[in-house]
């Protein structure tokens, strides 16, 4: 079995093949602040006041954090009204993106986890089934703790050789989505494997599982294993462990092969995250707004890359620098151990944690014209405001190497 | 019911159904959803009628999660959204609002073309072209789904899910 069908069998109560239909249970269910508020009504409609397991549900209110308008304060009050009705768990303002706090706190190996949020894919990285899903999908599985899911079909993508210097996870699965295209998983499962991945730490994992949804895939799968174990303990849960492995007889639709000492800092140009190229390829794009964050690359080991290139160094006068910690954990940690003085010292601004300018509703918004380099999962047209703007991805070091320089440029060299 | 088609090209995203800056407006569907596609067609929504149909090429409805993109759809009158192909949560979200999602071959419809979907029959019939094509079959679980109205409806009724008997 694959790690997809296994899990699905294991939370089904019966052995589950790929294609069939399984109603499995629900181990961790959650919304954010633009999704909670149609699940809550939903859950209403169909006529439910208690819901089936409140302290592993939580509501997330990590996209207007804190709230720019009456309409979103309005929203986050009556998410806290239900929460308090029901006993479902609040991750108020500041305390950071879902999938960061849940990949902290929450999520095991083995679990089965939804998100109303497509990026709730990042927990594959500790082993989990976690899946993004709409409003009303969410509000089944918080009021029944049950969910319908096709067991996907899996994508064996194999990843060996050591990552060169100024590449990492990010550009895996930029160079996967440019190879396999932005719907090259469309209902299916990726399952990653071979030594760059086992070497790889939780962060790099969280960011490639991240991005899955961007191929289309349904999940990103990683085997649990020793750096699972690792990242928590960290996070104090080292009872929460539970090695996660694919079985011997797993069949694959399909394998992909990456050579990761052939890879090259990537980057996705505008519209669709497919686009990309090499930042060799790239030639002089001059940017605007340099956005570091998300639940993409909002994590501590992310900041660690770009302060390693700004340290004494100062962003390009005609252009900003947003840093958006993932989770409160992150910001703590970045400013005890000096990440953040780093930031400020080069003329970086550092803004509350939370999704932050992804999402085009504050803390970055593009006007027309402008150009972002930012670490985000996505840059569709208008996703950070203006329809006119161009949103270019790539990893925490490309980010730092672009604010140095205003323009997208090769990280490598500052290495 | 005849309706009329408005066609899409391919990797039409959730934030082009609805995009991300109007997400303050999700509380308030009847003005949210003026807003419909309105970077890749301004005015749509005051241009369509109920029953037409929104026609697109591969992977509509990639990125975001929001069940508003399927919600302003619907909202907005649109009969079923015809693709050759459709990112998997949009999907989902589509059938859990009663809304019907087909796959088909959409190179056979253009801009304006008087067409009809039967459902049961699994056909497009276009009046303007004068012809008739199959769509994909649609998986048990959607139709199941739709029959009951939505997902809603279908746990209002069962008090459980009930889609793999």
């Amino acid at each position: 079995m694959t790690l997809a069908e296994k899990i699905l069998s294991e939370h089904a109560g019966k052995k589950v093949r790929t294609g069939e239909i399984a109603v499995v249970k629900v181990d961790l269910a959650y919304t954010q602040d633009g999704t909670g508020p149609l699940a809550v009504r939903k859950i209403q409609e169909m006529g439910f006041e208690k819901v089936y397991n409140p302290q592993r549900t939580i509501f997330f209110f990590d996209h207007a954090s804190p709230s720019p308008r009456i309409e979103l304060s309005n929203d986050h009050a009556f998410l806290r009204d239900f929460a308090q009705k029901t006993g479902i768990r609040v991750s108020d303002v500041g305390l950071g993106i879902s999938h960061q706090v849940v990949a902290e706190n929450f999520v095991r190996p083995g679990d089965v986890v939804i998100g109303a949020d497509s990026h709730t894919c990042t927990g594959g990285a500790l082993g989990a089934f976690a899946t993004g899903v709409g409003s009303t999908d969410a509000a089944v599985a918080i009021a029944l703790g049950k969910v319908w899911l096709r067991v996907p079909e899996t994508i064996q993508v194999i990843v060996e050789g050591s990552l060169p210097i100024g590449v990492y996870g990010k550009d895996i699965i930029l160079h996967l989505i440019g190879k396999i295209g932005a719907a090259g998983a469309t209902y299916k499962a990726l399952e990653f494997q071979g030594d760059t991945i086992e070497n790889l730490e939780m962060a790099g994992r969280m960011t490639i599982a991240n991005m899955a949804v961007e191929a289309g895939a349904k999940v990103g799968l990683f085997p649990s294993d020793e750096v699972t174990k690792g990242w928590l303990n960290r996070m104090g849960r080292s009872k929460e462990f539970r090695g996660m492995i694919p079985e011997a007889d797993a069949t694959y639709g399909e394998t992909v092969r990456i050579n990761a000492r052939e890879l090259k800092p990537t980057i996705a140009c505008p519209h669709l995250v497919d686009n990309t190229k090499t930042v060799d390829e790239i030639g002089e794009v001059k940017v605007d707004q340099v956005f570091l964050g998300t639940s993409c690359n909002g994590r501590l080991e992310d900041f660690h890359i770009a302060a390693r290139i700004l340290k004494g160094r100062t962003i390009y006068p005609k252009i900003r620098m947003i840093v958006t910690p993932g989770s409160h954990l992150v910001y703590k940690e970045a400013l005890k151990d000096g990440t953040m003085e780093i930031f400020i010292e080069s003329g970086a601004l550092v803004t509350s944690p939370g999704c932050g300018g992804c999402v085009g509703l504050h803390d970055g918004v593009l006007g027309d014209g402008e150009v972002c380099l930012a670490t985000q999962p996505r840059n569709f047209k208008g996703r950070m405001g203006s329809p006119k703007s161009f949103i270019y991805l790539g990893s925490p070091a490309v980010a730092a190497a672009t604010a140095i320089e205003g323009k997208i440029a090769d990280p490598r060299k500052y290495l | 019911m005849k309706g009329k088609v408005w066609k899409f090209g391919d990797s039409i995203s959730t934030d082009h159904i609805i995009p991300g800056r109007y997400f303050y407006l999700r509380s308030n569907l009847p003005e949210l959803s003026k807003h419909i596609l309105e970077y890749e067609r301004p005015g749509f929504s005051e241009k369509v009628s109920s029953g037409d149909f929104i026609v697109a090429g591969l992977n509509f409805g990639l990125g975001s999660s929001r069940e508003h993109a399927a919600l302003v759809i619907k909202l907005n009158g649109i009969q079923a959204v015809l693709a050759k192909s459709f990112a998997r949560i949009f999907y989902r979200n589509c059938f859990n609002n009663g809304l019907p999602a087909v796959i088909c071959n959409t190179d056979r419809l253009a801009e304006g073309d008087e067409i009809e979907l039967l459902l049961e029959e699994g056909k497009i019939v276009n009046y303007t072209r004068n012809e008739t094509f199959p769509f994909s079959v649609l998986p048990p679980v959607m139709k199941r789904i739709l029959s009951d109205g939505g997902l809603v409806e279908h746990v209002k009724k069962y008090k459980d899910l009930k889609l793999t008997e």
